[in-house]
């Protein structure tokens, strides 16, 4: 029995040590489409992966921002409204942690959607902004129709955000944040209220930024 | 000799009763204190915390911290107000202007003693329990 429990223990340590040496990589998510090819006479299956669509928005400086803006950025996405009495205090204290961390590093950026641009104009949000002491071009607060903006957070993003009266400020929103690759690939989702999940956010961010398929800049 | 030591015998029981009495008083007030305190901490971090933070440190310039007793000290009276109805418009909360927005809480009296107990003895403050009855006393003067 004994014997058992120390060769258990010892491929336990070893099995700890493997991965450890593993390099990690992050999976992908959202819906994929394999996609058969011939090429040379011979038949090679790639895998489409769900990507982030084009889009078009308006930053807190008023400049236009759109999906070529973040062509090779690895970025974190987030749903928010100025006016959230709820949660949004809280996913902004954790986003700092993301901005501070990051915010000298070109090729990671935070993208902040509000779903009530009808109040966040872009100098409610410029305002918002400088009450954060976010400068720069690292985090985005971005304004744009409505229509477009539900439909990126729920057919994109997989963020549920919906009008909702009977909710304290009128939105129920996910605090969620999502991890978008080089690509434009969904690579993680964190609950953006909890802090051990944005640190493990931050901590991703990190490994993304050594896959292999991820170069860095031009 | 028998009566020296039925004497002392007696000093030490008077001397330990009184101060029996004594501390049970001062706990009656403690455990009021400690009431109060202990449920207003459930209410912080349900009701204000989000906002005001774990350690009442506020949100840049965007939500005050609940950090300055000068403020607290001198708007006591209004504290309650704060809770129930919100607060708007322009303060000032060590030397940084807010000018935000808090809404409303719908607490009831007794959950706003508790939370004003709490916030005013936690972060740095110190100014002892804020009763019930104080508060609907407060509460009656709200603009
Ligand atoms: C939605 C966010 C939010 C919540 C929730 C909230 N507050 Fe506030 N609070 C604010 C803001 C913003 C101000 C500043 C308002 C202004 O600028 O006029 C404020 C101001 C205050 C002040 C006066 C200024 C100061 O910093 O001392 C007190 C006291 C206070 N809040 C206590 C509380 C307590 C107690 C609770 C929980 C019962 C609470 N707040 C819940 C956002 C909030």
């Amino acid at each position: 029995m004994k014997k058992l429990a120390g060769a258990i223990a010892v491929i336990l340590l070893w099995n700890a040590c493997k991965f450890n040496s593993e390099k990690k990589t992050l999976p992908i998510y959202g819906n994929r489409t394999p996609i058969t090819k011939v090429v040379n006479g011979q038949t090679t299956t790639d895998t489409i992966y769900q990507t982030i669509p084009a889009f078009k928005f308006i930053d807190q400086y008023g400049d236009s921002i759109n999906n070529k803006n973040l062509d090779g950025k690895i970025y974190v996405a987030d749903f928010f409204f100025t006016t959230c009495p709820s949660i949004c205090p809280i996913m902004q204290r954790n986003m700092l942690d993301v901005y501070n961390t990051f915010k000298n590093t070109n090729d990671v950026k935070i993208l902040s959607y509000t779903i009530d641009p009808k109040h966040d104009s872009v100098a409610v949000l410029k305002k918002y902004a400088d009450k954060l002491g976010i400068t720069g071009n690292s985090w985005w607060f971005l304004q744009g129709k409505k229509d477009d903006t539900y439909r990126l957070a729920e057919k994109n993003y997989l963020v549920a955000v919906k009008p909702d009266s009977t909710v304290a400020g009128g939105y129920i929103h996910q605090g969620y944040f999502v991890l978008i690759d080089k690509k434009s690939r969904i690579r993680g989702a964190y609950d953006g209220t909890k802090p051990d999940e944005v640190k493990q956010l931050i901590a991703d961010i990190k490994t993304l930024k050594s896959e292999p398929d991820q170069p860095a800049v031009k | 000799m028998k009566l020296k030591i039925i004497g002392s015998i007696s000093i030490i029981l008077f001397v330990l009763t009184v101060t029996g009495m004594f501390t049970s008083c001062q706990s009656d007030e403690e455990i009021e204190f400690k009431r109060y305190y202990s449920s207003g901490s459930l209410v912080y971090q349900t009701k204000c915390q989000n906002c005001h933070g774990t350690h009442g440190e506020g949100l840049l310039r965007l939500i005050p911290p609940l950090t300055d007793s000068n403020y607290l000290k001198i708007n006591k009276k209004s504290l309650a107000c704060i809770v129930k109805y919100g607060l708007r418009g322009e303060i000032n909360i060590k030397n940084k202007i807010f000018q935000e927005k808090m809404p409303p809480t719908g607490l009831a009296p007794i959950e706003i003693a508790n939370v004003l107990t709490y916030v005013t003895n936690s972060f740095g403050n110190k100014s002892g329990t804020i009763t019930n009855q104080q508060v609907e006393e407060d509460l009656a003067g709200c603009k």
